[in-house]
């Protein structure tokens, strides 16, 4: 069937995105002529915000950006605050850190996996259908994120934009008879996040591949999570049939040498580039990056899903299998946790001095949602002359359209019946959902056009 | 969280009137019987059910887009109702999915009253708008008012029964 005259047929609320942007899709004669997704961003707002304001204030007030990573924005602010400042925070305060961060992979993820993701592969609206049809799965996941949400009232003082992060450390560190609790909570839930992974290892995938360069932070060691070197994974060229995993790195300062964001007519958004190219930052990425560095049982698990061998440097890049590398980030996460709580020795001091001068700092963590970088300027006395902040879903932006064009395009190549427009947005809104958008940190309404010429 | 009336702002400060039910909250703080909860969510479902787990009566304030909006203008809605009404909430998941999840896993408190302001700027920065920050007291009372008829409740119902301990909300 072609499509014969005009037609915008418009959606209101894409659900399940975290936040608020819009899709706008056309399709001229069959293909897919364009493909543009809208994304708002505070992070701008914020920017904006920051300049004037002392040194010591970016990690209360960009936590404030997004309800789901705040943490995120708290990291990636000290890291540049403390490297304008020369000061590095290492031992228990930098474990601790690392800890908090894993927290917020756990609940983030666990959020996105059971009530965002798995709808969609499960042919549910939403998870309200997924509750009433598989309680068990959702009540685990409600389980695990709780356990994800204790260490971040543990470590932040409560549960959405914690206030127990400073520049330097933390306002108060805990006790390690305090963690104890939560290392039994963390354990009672192991076993349903390894179920987890099974579980959505057993979902239908599409036949997908996206070929993006791949952005993650390297840490030789260890997954990189709260540090490590921006390193990128070129997209395997067509032309070569055994594309090695060349990769190639940068160091955070030198950061927006090499992602430039440029602005883009239909959206408030810049959209960024990495050396020219497409890029993808997230989950997908850090498997390919830092697989090899997994907890042997997340590794384990990775094998048992399907994933390939981490430990070989197996690389995932199917989009909708990225449901099952977050479910493997999880295993690790907790294993992470409960590695730092184990080994917990509390700091000295809660926090180091940071004293500020006139210098310019970077930092980059991996959200969960792909690598978060901040910049800020410092005058002699730490006012902020500048603020510089590139969140994951900005870098993704790019290539989230063109899964969303790929998508599309092999559902109207497909013979057969023609797709509708229900089935299209429903196609549109996965590939989006498979990137797990942060487009809270951005807000709350995706709207949807398709327009058919 | 424990508490018989927990009350939740659901909101982000940082977006103009959306910060309406956090305002409400700080406000409720000299005006609630020290038992209450009071909290501050972004709405998403998961820390919600969190947030309410065990609790008997959950009074939730927020802003809402109406259609035609009409900026300031006060609505009280039953759960059934808010669960309907399907994503007019500003926030991700929608309040109403939030809640027709808690009736699929059968955590819904016993009594669950949302008092939502119908917003006129959802952009970004601090602050309310005119019309919202003139409705402001008239939502602040109608919480305090569920929350005080809330414990009148319990408390006649104690003297009643005896004992109403041990409420019909489901643990998890």
């Amino acid at each position: 069937m072609s499509h014969r005259g005009s037609r915008v047929l418009r959606l209101d609320a894409l659900a399940r995105v975290e936040g608020e942007g819009a899709l706008h899709l056309r399709v001229h004669d069959g293909t897919v002529a364009e493909a543009r997704l809208r994304i708002y961003e505070p992070p701008r707002f914020f920017e904006a915000f920051l300049v004037g304001r002392g040194h010591t204030e970016p990690p209360d007030i960009t936590a404030r950006i997004c309800g789901i990573c705040p943490v995120a924005y708290q990291m990636s602010a000290c890291r540049a605050i403390e490297n304008a400042c020369a000061v590095t925070v290492d031992g228990p305060l930098a474990q601790l850190r690392r800890l908090l961060y894993c927290g917020e992979w756990i609940e983030s993820h666990t959020l996105h996996i059971h009530l965002l993701h798995a709808p969609d592969f499960l042919g549910h609206p939403s998870a309200v259908e997924l509750a009433r049809e598989d309680r068990a799965a959702v009540e685990r996941g409600l389980r695990i994120k709780q356990a994800g949400n204790a260490i971040l009232e543990q470590l932040g003082g409560r549960p959405i934009h914690p206030v127990n992060v400073r520049v330097g450390g933390f306002y108060r560190t805990p006790a390690p008879q305090e963690l104890r609790p939560l290392a039994e909570r963390l354990r009672q839930v192991r076993e349903d996040a390894l179920e987890t992974v099974r579980w959505v290892a057993g979902f239908d995938f599409p036949d997908a591949v996206c070929g993006h360069d791949l952005l993650a932070l390297r840490d030789p060691g260890r997954y990189a999570i709260d540090s490590g070197t921006p390193t990128a994974m070129a997209a395997p060229d067509d032309s070569d049939a055994e594309p090695g995993p060349a990769l190639r790195e940068f160091p955070v300062t030198d950061f927006e040498q090499h992602v430039h964001e440029e602005q883009v007519p239909h959206s408030t958004a810049l959209t960024a580039i990495l050396d020219g190219r497409r890029h993808l930052t997230g989950a997908l990425a850090r498997f390919a990056i830092s697989g090899r560095w997994l907890h042997p049982t997340a590794a384990g698990a990775a094998r048992e899903a399907g994933l390939g061998d981490p430990a070989a440097g197996t690389v995932c890049r199917n989009p909708f299998r990225s449901i099952v590398v977050r479910a493997v980030e999880v295993v690790h996460a907790l294993e992470e946790a409960l590695r730092i709580i184990d080994a917990y020795e509390p700091p000295p001091r809660a926090a180091v001095d940071v004293r500020p001068r006139k210098a310019v700092g970077t930092g980059a963590t991996e959200a969960p949602r792909g690598l978060l970088y901040h910049r800020y300027a410092l005058a002699e006395d730490g006012t902020l002359s500048a603020a510089r902040i590139i969140p994951p879903t900005a870098q993704n932006q790019s290539a989230i359209e063109e899964d969303v064009r790929r998508a599309v395009q092999s559902r109207l190549d497909r013979p057969g019946p023609a797709a509708g427009d229900e089935e299209l947005a429903t196609l549109c809104e996965r590939a989006i959902r498979n990137h797990d958008p942060c487009i809270s940190c951005s807000a709350h309404f995706l709207d949807l056009t398709v327009e058919h010429t | 969280m424990t508490g018989r009336t927990v009350v939740i702002g659901v909101g982000n400060v940082f977006r103009r009137d959306d910060g309406a039910g956090p305002a409400v909250v700080e406000a409720l703080r000299d005006r609630v019987p020290g038992d209450t909860v009071l909290a501050v969510s972004d709405g998403e479902p998961g820390r919600m059910l969190d947030l309410w787990h065990g609790a008997d009566t959950v009074v939730v304030v927020e802003a809402v887009r109406g259609r035609p909006a009409r900026p300031g203008r006060l609505h009280t809605l039953s759960a059934a109702e808010a669960a309907a009404g399907g994503s007019a909430s500003t926030h991700a998941l929608g309040l109403g999915e939030c809640f027709a999840l808690a009736e699929a896993l059968d955590r819904l408190p016993r009594e669950l009253v949302v008092h939502a302001v119908e917003a006129s700027d959802v952009g970004l920065g601090p602050g309310l708008s005119e019309p919202v920050r003139a409705a402001l007291p008239e939502l602040i009372d109608r919480a305090a008012v569920t929350v005080r008829k809330a414990r009148e409740r319990r408390l006649r119902e104690r003297d009643a029964a005896g004992d109403a301990e041990g409420g019909r909300t489901a643990t998890g």
